[in-house]
């Protein structure tokens, strides 16, 4: 078998504590035995029998990332009949995230949407009255994750990339003109041009890089949804953890009728926070689509932040909210703490026990340190989870970035060692196309319209 | 008055056109042994150039080369009848050194007809053949003959249809309108009806041609010279380039100004293109002086290559401005170019409108897919240029013969030739202009060199019958040495003594650290194989063509390697093929535009599908799964 070695997360995305990284393929064994020591420090995945499993850690370079144990299925008595290797993580999504990274770090390629069962199938591992259910995957998997790829863009980076394509073309077309009319259509004089194109182009992709570290590529964070009734001082919340008047807050009840996303970090953690229309039975039509959004976003939260306004007494709002926080990750902001409690600490912490309650208070700026170290904590143990997609979606550009960037390391590397620009050509397109499979575009016959439009061919 | 011509002929195959694909196809046919008639509608417009003066050019001279490799004529044709020829683009890599020789017309064309005269088992015919014969062959269509206008039938097992630009030709010079084919030659007015009867479906493009001028009246001293190369090199393999040293003609360079766009502007109305008289789809890669005027405001002026059509006549032509403006208009602005304030047009320029298939109707073999045993090349298929219609020529009469032969047809793939990408472009994708051959479409060029071709082919052209023992044991010998040559250099190691070292000096390059093989040394890119002769006494003398790709082979092989890579994976795909009845409406999870684009399309392999438009890689994921599926079911 000569494939590909791909990896991808192959346990649901939850909040179990152990997640598991299939790797599979020639170089399942190599890859992974790069990164893995047992106890003693000792590679020794090499010399482990199939079917077998052993403990030790993951090593990023020198620094341990992870506690692991690691199980061996030799080809073809595997899921995917290829050698197989599985690394079971503990420490949560994050962890798993940067374990996925460093398996790719170290020789396997992301797995496409469907690539393992593909494989399976193609391999004799899945049985043939299946295959209608395998096309099914492939086709369904490829599709979210095309859509998910564009749709959880940053609409800044999208236009960014586009930019950068462009360029990629632009020079590429030039040269190809220049190659194909040699005597209307001259290279030579764009040479520095080109290399300083070439040059933005690398120094855009090293800082969407490091974007891409911060999880600021993707729109999305841990999605957090602030819920609470209305005038219960939500949107102050949100102004104060995203530091901007973004949310307008008045006193009277209902001002937030819609929904308001912001983006807060929390040292290596994002939270995508969502304000909502408070929830109230309510007349006013507008209004109450904001109500109903704000319901969708709760079932679709990561964590809901409850905010309690102790100034006044409980309701029938609070009542529904705190029924819908069972069985959610969520934590309670006793709000208000700066006037007199009318509604008791005590009493919220007896109707809701096991939740985190913190006192907070916007006028006084209380409580938010408090409120960052929980959700942190909450985070690092793995109680609250990254969304799969997401994670993915994320690890997918990545990549696609790294690979666009070899490329064009590639053409200054021709460049520089004088090599003539007809080299270049492969490489550009190469990063062309890397660009492309972010925001969802191919390559087509974009060489041959641009040389067209963008240059006058002689005869 | 019913023709009551009953004359029937019987052959094994019928070329219906003697223009640049129709000569390669019929020569192929008759070489391999099998009775064939040439028709043309005009004897003297064998091999005919309507258009430029010249053969090859950036990536067509690669065409070229393979053509010559699988033992065609166009290649020895232009050796013998140049007047000035080119290596162009010799200062970037090997991968885009394209050969382009001026023609002289009139003895190209003279010197094919001898050619096609000469062959045996090939008769040429004056004739317009108006109609196709077929009979039903289960669900397809299977020819079994053509019919001329004057009623004579000729029997045969294949037809290759090579007509060019002449169906229902229509040329258009501003206002004036004739019905006529290139060079004010009869057009085809009947053959179309009969393609359509058959099923085959039609469109029309449109190209053009710049004007003829009367030499005398031209002033070249305004006007920069164009020289040839000094050492002339060879299109064929089998000519030797000492027998083709000669003296050459000069083209000349000049260009359009302010004045001219002027001219130009005003009169856009009157150009049967921007009047919306023209509905055929034009080339974007060789526009009119008009398109380029409207489509490149910004530009102050525009290159004119003047190039003479031969020795026997000063007609001059003049690369970069065809057009297709009335002639008055033509007139004043030829006249505003410097150089040109005097002078006499000879020929118009016109453009030409005619019908041709949309070739996704035709396999890779450039067989239809629903009529066995006809077959297509050239114009007819949408492309354009004498170079892309010889490359399609030869590989139509090969196959055309095999498959009157009952032998296994050939099909040239991405990666082996760019007679394969051109053939793939045409069948597998979308096309809205006549097709012209680049270099950017190879995407394994760096594989697919001029100075390879016959590595490439020759062994193709040596089975199928077209390449000649000694030709073929000429090529062997001509790799052994190359390889010879290659493991030679790397076994040369030069020590870091100080006569090396200063020897390195003197071209600039730096120092030995250490003992290092000559091959290390050429891959500096300020090296050579010819400049580092002094540190290689043993060298034995060597042809340029070997010496060229001895250099190739050392100085790029990285890159080599890395293309080698891609082609093994792009080769694991075309394996893959698709069974002929496959019903794509049976995947369900194949998404509906790329099941409309399969059906309509049906390609032969799982390669093929992935190069469709409209077709993604996940697409391609479930049609292998369904491809698995059903082969284990059966």
């Amino acid at each position: 078998m000569t494939n590909e070695t791909i990896a991808a997360i192959a346990t649901p995305f939850g909040n179990s504590g152990i997640g598991i990284i299939r790797v599979s393929g020639d170089q399942a064994v190599a890859t992974v035995d790069r990164i893995f020591v047992n106890a003693k420090g000792e590679h020794i995945l090499n010399s482990m029998e199939s079917h077998t499993i052993r403990y030790g850690f993951l090593l990023n370079e020198d620094e341990i990332l992870d506690e692991v144990m690691v199980s061996f299925f030799k080809g073809p008595k595997s899921f995917t009949a290829e050698d197989t290797v599985e690394i079971n993580c503990h420490g949560g999504s994050f962890v798993l995230q940067k374990a996925l990274e460093l398996v790719i770090k170290n020789g396997a390629r992301l797995a496409l949407p469907g690539e393992f069962t593909k494989r399976a199938f193609l391999n004799g591992r899945i049985d043939l009255s299946k295959a209608e259910a395998v096309m099914d995957v492939i086709s369904s998997d490829s599709e979210i994750a095309l859509k998910n790829s564009v749709s959880q863009l940053r609409g800044s980076i999208y236009h960014k990339i586009k930019e950068d394509r462009e360029s990629i073309m632009h020079e590429t077309a030039y040269i190809e003109s220049a190659l194909d009319d040699p005597e209307h259509i001259s290279f030579d004089d764009h040479k520095e041009e080109f290399i300083s194109d070439v040059d933005k182009v690398i120094e855009d992709i090293n800082k969407l890089l490091i974007s891409a570290d911060n999880g600021r590529i993707i729109k999305d964070g841990i999605r957090t949804v602030i819920v609470g009734k209305p005038n219960a001082g939500k949107s102050s919340l949100l102004n104060l953890l995203s530091g901007s008047d973004r949310a307008i807050v008045t006193d009277v009840a209902g001002t937030t009728r819609d929904i308001l996303e912001e983006k807060v970090k929390l040292d290596d953690i994002t939270l995508c926070l969502t304000d909502t229309a408070g929830i109230r039975q309510t007349e006013d039509v507008v209004e109450s689509i904001g109500v109903d959004k704000a319901r969708k976003y709760m079932e679709d939260a990561d964590l809901l932040l409850f905010v309690i306004d102790s100034s006044v007494p409980l309701d029938d709002n609070d009542r529904e909210i705190m029924g819908s926080l069972r069985e959610r990750k969520s934590i309670v902001l006793y709000n208000k703490s700066d006037l007199e409690p009318v509604v008791k600490y005590e009493e919220i912490s007896r109707m809701l026990s096991g939740v985190d309650i913190i006192k907070t208070s916007a006028v006084l700026n209380e409580g938010f340190e408090e409120l960052k170290n929980t959700v942190k904590k909450m985070f690092l143990s793995g109680d609250i989870d990254l969304n799969n997609e997401v994670m993915i979606t994320n690890l997918r550009h990545k990549e696609a970035l790294i690979t666009a960037l070899n490329y064009l390391l590639n053409v200054k590397n021709s460049y520089e060692s004088g090599i003539s620009e007809d080299f270049y050509t492969i490489d550009l397109l190469g990063a062309y196309s890397s660009l492309g499979s972010i925001i969802g575009e191919e390559v087509d016959d974009d060489l041959i319209n641009t040389i067209f439009s963008k240059f006058c061919m002689g005869k | 008055m019913t023709n009551r011509n009953t004359l029937t002929e019987k052959v094994d195959i019928c070329v219906i056109g003697a223009g640049h694909a129709g000569c390669e196809a019929a020569l192929a046919c008759a070489r391999l042994s099998l009775e064939t008639v040439i028709f043309t509608v005009s004897v003297e417009s064998i091999a005919l150039m309507p258009c430029n003066p010249n053969i090859g050019g950036s990536s067509k001279g690669h065409i070229v080369r393979e053509v010559d490799a699988l033992g065609g004529q166009m290649g020895k044709n232009i050796d013998k009848t140049f007047i000035q020829s080119k290596m162009l683009n010799r200062s970037k890599g090997p991968a885009v050194h394209s050969l382009r020789a001026q023609a002289d017309k009139a003895d190209y064309s003279k010197e094919m007809r001898c050619t096609l005269e000469e062959q045996d088992h090939l008769t040429i015919k004056q004739a317009e053949v108006c109609e196709l014969l077929w009979e039903a062959d289960g669900e397809k269509k299977k020819i079994t003959g053509v019919r001329t206008y004057t009623g004579t039938t000729y029997l045969c097992k294949a037809v290759v249809i090579c007509s060019g630009t002449y169906l229902n030709a229509r040329c258009l010079t501003g206002e004036a309108i004739t019905y006529t084919g290139p060079n004010g030659l009869q057009a085809a007015t009947h053959l179309s009806d009969s393609l359509k009867e058959m099923g085959i479906s039609l469109r029309r493009f449109k190209t053009g041609t710049p004007a003829r001028m009367d030499g005398r009246t031209l002033d070249y001293s305004k006007m920069e010279e164009q020289k040839g190369d000094e050492r002339i090199v060879p299109f064929s393999f089998s000519t030797d380039p000492d027998s083709i040293q000669k003296d050459q003609i000069s083209c000349y360079l000049t260009y359009t100004n302010e004045e001219t766009h002027k001219i130009i502007r005003a009169n856009l109305d009157r150009s049967p293109i921007y009047a919306g008289v023209i509905e055929g789809t034009g080339p974007r890669y060789c526009p009119s002086i008009e398109d380029k005027v409207v489509k490149f405001p910004d530009k102050e002026r525009h290159q004119i290559f003047i190039e003479p059509e031969g020795l026997s006549t000063n007609e001059m032509y003049l690369s970069g401005m065809s057009s297709s403006l009335p002639e008055d208009v033509q007139v004043a602005m030829y006249r505003t170019v410097p150089g040109l304030e005097n002078c006499k047009i000879v020929k118009n320029a016109y453009a030409i409108e005619y019908d041709c298939i949309d070739p996704n109707q035709l396999y890779a073999t450039l067989g239809f897919k629903d009529v066995k045993g006809l077959y297509a090349a050239g114009q007819f298929n949408g492309s354009s240029g004498y170079e892309e219609a010889a490359g399609q020529g030869i590989i139509a009469g090969i196959n055309a013969s095999m498959f009157v032969l009952g032998k296994k047809e050939i099909v040239l793939d991405r990666s082996e030739a760019y007679i394969g990408v051109l053939i793939d472009d045409l069948v597998t994708k979308e096309n809205f202009e006549p097709y012209r051959m680049m270099t950017s479409r190879a995407e394994y060029r760096l594989l697919l060199r001029q100075d390879n071709a016959d590595r490439r082919l020759r062994k193709i052209g040596y089975e199928v019958g077209l390449v000649s023992r000694e030709e073929y044991d000429a090529l062997v010998k001509k790799e052994a040495t190359i390889n010879e040559e290659v493991e030679r250099i790397k076994n040369v190691i030069l020590g870091a003594s100080k006569k090396n070292q200063d020897f390195l000096e003197t071209l600039d390059s730096a120092p030995l650290a250490k003992a290092t093989s000559l091959a290390e040394l050429m891959c500096r890119p300020e090296l050579d194989y010819r400049k580092l002769a002094p540190l290689d006494p043993e060298r034995p003398k060597l042809p340029d063509d070997i010496i060229d790709q001895v250099e190739t082979e050392i100085k790029y092989e990285g890159y080599i390697k890395r293309a080698l890579i891609q082609v093994e994976q792009f080769k694991k795909t075309e394996k893959k093929l698709i069974p002929e009845d496959i019903d794509y409406d049976d995947i369900d999870s194949l998404r509906i535009e790329a099941r409309q684009k399969l059906k309509a399309m049906r390609p032969v392999s799982v390669g093929q599908a992935s190069r469709i438009s409209g077709v993604s890689p996940a697409d391609i994921s479930v049609l292998l799964v369904y491809l698995s599926s059903k082969k284990k079911h059966d």
